[in-house]
């Protein structure tokens, strides 16, 4: 039965008398990961499988007039040979595919073209065969007649009137009245509250200033990869690395036109998701080709596949204004956002618009926000997508007013900071969080009272995520031993296996040794929403504790038949059926295992199965301190000090929750410095490899020191917070403010890598 | 073309396997030997997933051909632990969370293993450019640092 | 009663009224108020949205009671990555 949880629920227990909880052991999927024994995508092995690869268009934007496969089919090993003839056309509706919003038309464009290939990349059509080189062979004999289509691929050229348009069906939402040209334009957004004029009028000190960022990728070291496998009877298995098996099923089913039931996913172990595989690509392919050939089918994206057809994040344009009295404090802000969205529309511009400000208290804001496609991969989520980006431009711009205000940047953000009770920019207030801890975390660090050298800067920078709860199931079974098995429906990209088997064990009152989980296949448990939107241990956890209580109940329920009191004589205590009070009896406590043994034998197998919408997450408000030095004959800039205090409502496993503050901040690191996607003029991606996407490596990077605030999030059992995204959200400000104190130069422009600061460097010597 | 023939060791033991010439080590040891912990990051030798030892040298398998195997031996993760032991490395990095994902983790724990051999107390700063060449994106490195320095501590004795 | 707050966004389809009194017993029924009330915002009410009460966010929560006197705002639904 649904439920919606609320705070009546009990807790385990007082906070004060965690056992498990707030501790730090091994994973359970710990040893299976340093031995090479887990499983990831491509390391399933089936008998008769077959090599699947995709056919991808050359061309940025073409018409495709014709596609002729029958050499590729008539080449021996090549067992099925798919292409847009195989897939039903889908109409244009938004549905909820499990909670997310997505357009079936588009996305079986997406995963094969039909009438145009709308980017370097996209897939044409897919084959089947024995080996991987006759596959390839098959490829060659493809022949596909294309129409090259100018194209444009930068978000300002895309929104001009002269652009080459990609969709001549796409009029701008959004707009009053609607346009009558079709444009890349897919949707105008705005969220204001006050008067930004008025607010404006106030000001002592106006900065504004407008900002470009590139297309990063979320750069997850495992390629996508799947197996599948379609039976005679139209019974499949699909196999996958994915941060949502339950999405990729309900995707395939309707892509194949199959019935939910008839699909049974496996999530693999996942090698890094960060939002990027919660989409589809060559899972509808594979089975496609399975249900052809009549053999198992797997398919496995190259590097440079990954680069050129997965969706990165948005490049960027922003413009933001902020005005403040003399004694600091905000009057009025306004942003504009012009973001990427790739091929086709639904980009994350309404987050990355009502992110923008979140950290402030602000009476007059004004965030207006675009949705432009253009001819570059559809953006995939990208760890807090949209926010990062909107919130760079900000923080920059608050550290300007803040210099030129000569307020200490981080009483400029007390002065300013959204707390409990806080109106936020897009609308509902704020409960407790922990963003003033944070920023006090920070300017307390021993980090930020340490003298900095010559071309070193120290730059500081806060940021936010919403985070999310979402469809969560899970299973508890009792053994006859005593033991556990917890199934859980998300899979665990980063150690969330432990944080649920410590949370079971808590609320069980048993040991976290005992508690052995499994990722459920979508055929094992109820629904469960993805592994992202910061949710998995705060929806696990809420499902868990409502499991824990049901196997409680009913242990409880079998001690009072055992003993023959009424069931609410008998209250659970350490893990142990106890009467309530002398006069409910004399008895021994019963505990867990003992319970366990008869259970059998006193109505059957015990177990606790939990369905909700976890609702009540809480936001996860994060601030990052970081010391740099650059290289004035290079332009190269090192990162000599990273420090990150966020707040995580309860730690749970507080070494995973330090390792997604790291995670994240090294992510940030990347996408300050380095990491860009870099077009020619041909609209191809000239660096689809890992030498010139060029992420960080562990010489780039020192120690990530982390500091957990709890400011406890009153709507969970435990206290959670998600913690996952919002790490990636500060650095790329901390990093430009830290470079503009080293420098005296403010980058506008991401990445500021050691060419762009050289030239930058020699502008401003020069000019000197 | 005709497969090759090739006869090797593998962890110790004595493999003998057929493959095309353009197969790489790292496609003979998933494809036709089933070791699947050495995994595919990129194929071009950016980014270290794939990393064995091949005659005690640390190398990337996906840029070594399978053939090039013959008469030489092959080191993997698989090999790594001996019996119910695990190496201190694979030790440390559970205790100390230096993994995520764990898809990095093979080839960071052969080449931290590669890097203890040759030089049995690194500092940090020699432990991080000896990893250079593997990529992790899921933990910044901090925890995988760490694990590293304190496996070498305890295999030293100290 | 509810006080219910839209974004500018939603606004431009009910004439400029970006806040308004309803009285719903649940999210459901206010969107469907909203909906009868404004019949051009009809199409952006099934899309995905977020629904704060006092603050707390709900997604996919129709049934979620809005107690009297609440402030309700109609916000974008959230994801992630």
């Amino acid at each position: 039965m649904a439920t919606v949880l609320k705070t009546d629920t009990p807790a385990p227990q007082s906070p004060h008398a965690l056992k498990w909880v707030g501790t730090r052991p091994i994973r359970p999927d710990g040893v299976d990961k340093v031995t090479g024994r887990a499983k990831f995508g491509a390391d399933l092995i089936l008998s008769g499988m077959l090599v699947g690869k995709v056919l991808r268009s050359p061309h940025p934007h073409a018409r495709i007039r014709s596609i002729d496969t029958s050499k590729a089919e008539a080449l021996p090993g090549v067992k099925a040979v798919v292409t847009h003839d195989d897939f039903h056309d889908l109409p244009s509706e938004f549905v909820p595919a499990g909670e997310m919003l997505v357009n079936y038309r588009d996305m079986v464009r997406n995963v094969m073209a039909r009438e145009k290939a709308l980017y370097e990349g996209h897939p044409v059509a897919a084959v089947a065969a024995t080996s991987a080189q006759i596959a390839r062979q098959a490829l060659k004999l493809i022949e596909v007649d294309y129409e090259p289509l100018p194209h444009v691929i930068d978000v300002v050229e895309a929104m001009r009137d002269d652009a080459p348009v990609l969709h001549d069906d796409l009029f701008t939402a959004g707009v009053e009245p609607p346009p009558t040209k079709p444009s890349n334009v897919a949707k105008r957004v705005e969220f204001a509250i006050g008067d930004t004029e008025a607010g404006f009028a106030e000001a002592d000190l106006v900065v504004e200033r407008t900002f470009d960022t590139k297309p990063v990728h979320q750069g997850y070291i495992e390629p996508h990869a799947c197996v599948a496998s379609v039976s005679e009877d139209g019974q499949a298995e699909l196999w996958c690395s994915t941060q949502g098996q339950f999405l990729v099923r309900s995707h395939c089913a309707k892509l194949l036109g199959m019935d939910i039931s008839a699909i049974r996913v496996t999530a693999s172990e996942i090698g890094g998701g960060f939002g990027g595989k919660t989409v589809v690509y060559l899972e509808p392919l594979a089975m496609a080709l399975a249900r052809k050939s009549h053999h198992p089918v797997k398919m496995v994206m190259s590097r440079d596949e990954v680069f050129q057809a997965s969706g990165p994040t948005s490049g960027a344009n922003v413009w933001v204004k902020i005005g403040a009295t003399r004694h600091g404090r905000i009057t009025a802000a306004e942003a504009v956002l012009k973001y990427q969205a790739g091929a086709f529309q639904g980009g994350p511009i309404q987050p990355g618009c009502m992110a923008a400000f979140a950290p402030y208290d602000l009476a007059n804001v004004k965030v207006v926000g675009f949705d432009v496609v253009s001819n570059r991969p559809k953006v995939a989520a990208y760890r807090a997508p949209g926010a990062p980006i909107s919130e760079f431009a900000v923080e920059c711009v608050i550290d300007e007013l803040a210099k030129e205000l000569e307020i200490d940047p981080i009483e400029f953000r007390l002065e300013n900071a959204a707390k409990e009770g806080t109106r936020a920019a897009y609308g509902p207030k704020f409960g407790p969080i922990g963003l003033i801890d944070t920023l006090r975390k920070i300017k307390e660090s021993e980090h930020y009272r340490t003298p900095l050298g010559p071309n070193q800067g120290r730059g500081i920078a806060s940021g936010f995520w919403f985070n999310i709860g979402g469809e969560t199931s899970a299973s508890i079974n009792v053994n006859e031993d005593g033991t556990v098995t917890l199934m859980a429906g998300t899979p665990d990209i980063g150690g969330s296996r432990a944080s649920s088997c410590l949370m079971a064990a808590e609320a069980l009152g048993i040991d976290y040794d005992k508690v052995r989980p499994i990722i459920a296949d979508t055929s094992s448990l109820g629904y469960t929403f993805l592994t992202g939107g910061s949710r998995a241990t705060f929806s696990n956890g809420l499902a868990v504790n409502e499991a824990a209580q049901q196997v409680i109940k009913e242990m409880c329920a079998r001690a009072a038949r055992f003993w023959e009191i009424p069931a609410d004589a008998v209250t659970w205590e350490d893990g142990m059926a106890k009467p309530a009070g002398a006069n409910a009896g004399d008895f021994e406590p019963l505990s867990f295992a003992e319970l366990a043994k008869m259970a059998g034998k006193t109505g059957g197998p015990i177990g606790g199965h939990a369905h909700l919408n976890a609702q009540g997450a809480g936001p996860s408000f994060g601030t990052h301190l970081v010391d740099l030095e650059v290289d004035q004959e290079t332009g190269r800039v090192t990162i000599l000090r990273y420090t990150v205090a966020q707040d995580a409502g309860k730690a749970v496993h507080p070494a995973y929750v330090e390792g997604q503050y790291q995670g994240g901040a090294v992510q940030g690191i990347g996408w300050a410095l380095n990491e860009e996607y870099i077009y020619g003029p041909d609209g191809r991606l000239q660096n689809p490899g890992f030498l010139d996407y060029r992420m960080p490596v562990a010489s780039d990077v020192p120690m990530i020191d982390t500091v957990i605030v709890e400011v406890a999030n009153p709507r969970h059992p435990f206290g959670v917070r998600g913690v996952g995204e919002t790490p990636i959200v500060p650095p790329m400000a901390a990093i430009a403010n830290a470079m503009e104190q080293a420098t005296g130069i403010r980058f506008t422009e991401l990445p500021m890598s050691p060419p762009k600061v050289l030239k930058a460097l020699e502008a401003a010597n020069g000019a000197g | 073309m005709a497969k090759i023939h090739v006869t090797t060791t593998v962890n110790g033991d004595a493999v003998e396997f057929l493959c095309d010439p353009e197969q790489t080590l790292l496609d003979v040891l998933r494809d036709e030997l089933e070791l699947t912990g050495s995994k595919e990051g990129c194929a071009s030798g950016d980014c270290g997933a794939c990393s064995v030892m091949l005659d005690g040298r640390l190398v990337c398998a996906c840029l070594v051909l399978g053939a090039e195997a013959e008469g030489r031996g092959v080191e993997t993760i698989e090999g790594m632990a001996t019996g119910d032991e695990l190496h201190p490395l694979q030790r440390k990095f559970l205790e100390h969370a230096a993994l995520q994902c764990g898809v990095c983790t093979p080839g960071f724990l052969i080449a931290a293993k590669a890097l203890l051999e040759k030089n049995p107390d690194p500092s940090e700063t020699e432990v991080r450019y000896w990893l250079a060449g593997n990529l992790c994106r899921c933990t910044g490195y901090d925890k995988i640092v760490r694990a590293v320095l304190d496996a070498a501590t305890e295999m030293r004795g100290s | 009663m509810a006080h219910v707050v839209l974004t500018r966004n939603l606004a431009q389809f009910t004439g400029g009224e970006s806040e308004l009194e309803l009285d719903a017993a649940n999210i459901r029924q206010l969107l469907g108020q909203l909906a009868a009330r404004y019949p051009r915002l009809e199409p952006h009410l099934a899309e995905g949205l977020a629904v704060a009460i006092d603050g707390e966010i709900f997604q996919d929560a129709w049934l979620e009671p809005i107690p009297p006197g609440s402030e309700v705002h109609i916000i974008p639904r959230i994801a992630g990555g």
